[in-house]
């Protein structure tokens, strides 16, 4: 969602303080600054020991670790870990699952919030937009566990429809627990959890549109459909490419609450992603090595996917994630 | 055009003005059909949302009986209790998860935003030492994440297995929340904080008497995305707790909604009367666990969703 690119952008023309932009010593700035540099030292401390600490740690992933000789006193066994990942059928389950839900829901998720987005602003009373989005933004803030139980208790098992199915004389059905539609009821989900929200970004777009614009091209004779064509669309042209970007950068990542809370309805067939998969591997089963190189594989590949994202979007004259400095 | 038959009702002849609808003059009349599938598609929207909310709630306050008599989910309330509450918070698993998951919420969400707030400033003032290096510490971790099992050793080194500090200290700082409120310091007229510091004001007072005072909206927008994070962490407290006794709100209501598994006897859902014949939890005790779970983010929402639109796009938009 954010983009990275104008916080990169050089800074320098707005020297602050003293017209010394070039000239301030090492010295005299420091001593200028160390209120800030106090101020920033507790968050870069704690993104040093949680993030960029542990990220060192993925050497365990080229080892075969264990827990009581710690990094320093396990072997070194190469790409061994791998080697065996690539050979596990299990793995490439778990990599295949994670890319059918990724293509699955940008088909199927994606457009929501732009759909949302372009009927809501077409309704002309405020208020009734007002009620309408803080509805629909609601349930981004509600948990995954909050949400997998709501719709467990809506259409479980021993949930609303099947009670009214049940009391109405047909078969219970139970779609939690079906492996077989198991994508359907991911996406379902992500669609009632967050494509309300996703929606924000949207009408922000639409709201800078000039309606001037419209006004002209009613006058040449644009009927609605192709103002929406015409305008309506290339305004949203930006966030839509960059936010497909991001998505196409996330591929790897579906979400790892809501699935390993589900995991064990379904089963592994259906529910095993990628970070399920680390974490049954390396956590549970304690094949820590193994789980991390698992790990290192999915943060590299989609390392990989954002920057090759990016350089699609510059590519086709998109400003991207970040931009080039 | 204008020489309408004047038997026609008036609204039918009289085109209704810009001022009247909000519509602008030179925009076609909405199609019958355009006219009636706004309001169904919204309102199934709407619907689908506050549907499954509404059951929960009704059920949760619904006696014994009605839910016997309804087979399961109440949609109709009737013979409205709130005996379930009183049962749930009168001490057990759920009483002592909640308050846990209040405490946490609570201290963690003020140190979060203290840290990010400091360096927000820290790192808005242009020119100053070292703030582009730091601004790019900050701003790498978007690109990659540590993955879950040098996370877990490193916890687990730092002896913070089984301690709350587990699910305070490792998600302490959003980067994304950090920029969103760098890029609003940084829309802040500079001539402002020039003018404080003629006069003598240090940068903890600049931060405190003129920027703070002035970024009320996007403290409290990035209070809340932390506060709603810290409530609904569900994943440091699988990953980091082992002791059942820490559980914070969001495990019980894995275990005994998703996982379905029966209360601990003597737990607020159920007098024990002997091993093995503990009933299950009634589904409105179920029921009003999930709605304890849902009420703290209904009460600090309507406050908050004002202000969203303006801090998210902050950071998505302009970043």
């Amino acid at each position: 969602m954010t983009t990275v690119g104008s916080s990169l952008r050089p800074k320098a023309s707005r020297a602050r303080g003293s017209a010394k932009a070039g000239g301030a010593s090492w010295r005299h700035r420091l001593r200028r600054d160390w209120p800030l540099l106090a101020m920033v030292a507790p968050v870069i401390v704690l993104l040093g020991v949680f993030h960029y600490f542990p990220t060192l740690g993925n050497v365990i992933a080229f080892q075969d670790y264990s827990p009581y000789a710690g990094i320093r006193g396990s072997d070194f066994i190469g790409f061994a870990n791998f080697e065996r990942m690539f050979s596990e059928p299990a793995f490439w389950s778990a990599l295949l699952n994670t890319l059918a839900i990724t293509a699955f829901q940008l088909v199927f998720y994606f457009p929501v919030p732009i759909f949302l987005a372009l009927l809501l602003n077409s309704v002309l009373s405020v208020r009734l937009r007002t009620l309408v989005q803080g509805v629909v933004y609601l349930p981004h803030f509600f948990s995954w566990v909050l949400v997998v139980s709501l719709f467990q208790q809506m259409i479980g098992g021993a949930g609303l429809l099947a009670q009214t199915l049940r009391s109405n004389g047909y078969q219970a059905v139970d779609l939690m627990t079906k492996p077989d539609s198991f994508i359907l009821l991911v996406t379902a989900q992500s669609i009632w959890k967050d494509a309300g929200w996703g929606m924000i970004v949207f009408l922000a777009a639409l709201s800078t549109i000039n309606p001037a614009l419209y006004e002209a091209a009613a006058a040449d004779g644009a009927n609605r459909w192709r103002r929406l064509w015409h305008i309506t669309l290339p305004g949203l042209r930006p966030v839509i490419v960059l936010l497909l970007i991001l998505r196409l950068g996330d591929a790897l990542t579906v979400g790892f609450e809501q699935f390993i809370l589900q995991r064990s309805a379904v089963g592994g067939g259906a529910a095993e992603v990628l970070d399920t998969y680390v974490y049954y591997q390396g956590l549970l089963v304690g094949d820590f090595g193994y789980g991390a190189a698992a790990g290192l594989f999915k943060g590299v590949v989609g390392l990989v996917l954002v920057l090759l994202a990016n350089r699609f979007a510059h590519l086709v004259g998109e400003q991207g994630v970040y931009s080039r400095s | 055009m204008t020489t309408q038959p004047v038997t026609l009702p008036r609204r039918l002849t009289r085109r209704r003005s810009e001022e009247e609808t909000g519509r602008p003059v030179w925009e076609e009349e909405p199609s019958f059909l355009g006219r009636l599938s706004k309001p169904v598609v919204l309102g199934l929207v709407i619907l689908l949302v506050t549907f499954p909310l509404y059951v929960v709630v009704v059920t949760s306050l619904s006696s014994t009986e009605a839910v016997t008599r309804a087979g399961g989910l109440v949609v109709v309330p009737r013979e409205l209790t709130v005996a379930a509450y009183v049962q749930l918070l009168s001490g057990g698993v759920v009483t002592r998860a909640l308050l846990i998951s209040v405490v946490i919420t609570a201290i963690g969400t003020f140190f979060s935003l203290a840290i990010t707030v400091l360096a927000a400033y820290g790192l808005s003032r242009p020119g100053s030492l070292l703030h582009r290096p730091l601004l790019f510490v900050v701003l790498l971790t978007f690109l990659f994440g540590p993955g879950i099992i040098p996370s877990y050793l490193v916890v687990n080194s730092l002896g913070l297995i089984n301690s709350y500090g587990s699910l305070i200290l490792p998600t302490a700082v959003s980067a994304f929340n950090l920029i969103v409120m760098r890029s609003f310091f940084m829309g802040i007229p500079g001539e402002l904080i020039d003018s404080a510091r003629i006069d003598g004001a240090g940068e903890f007072a600049v931060l405190s008497r003129i920027v703070m005072p002035l970024s009320k909206a996007v403290v409290a927008v990035v209070g809340l995305f932390y506060a709603v994070g810290y409530w609904n962490a569900f994943f440091n407290a699988m990953l980091y707790l082992n002791d059942n006794n820490k559980w914070p709100l969001q495990m019980v209501l894995r275990t005994y909604i998703v996982q379905e598994q029966v209360l601990p006897t003597g737990a607020g859902g159920v007098t024990s009367t002997g091993i093995g014949l503990a009933p299950a939890p009634s589904l409105a005790i179920k029921m009003a666990i999930v709605v304890i779970a849902i009420v703290p983010v209904l009460v600090i929402y309507p406050f908050i969703q004002k202000h969203f639109t303006k801090g998210v796009i902050i950071g998505a938009v302009k970043g």
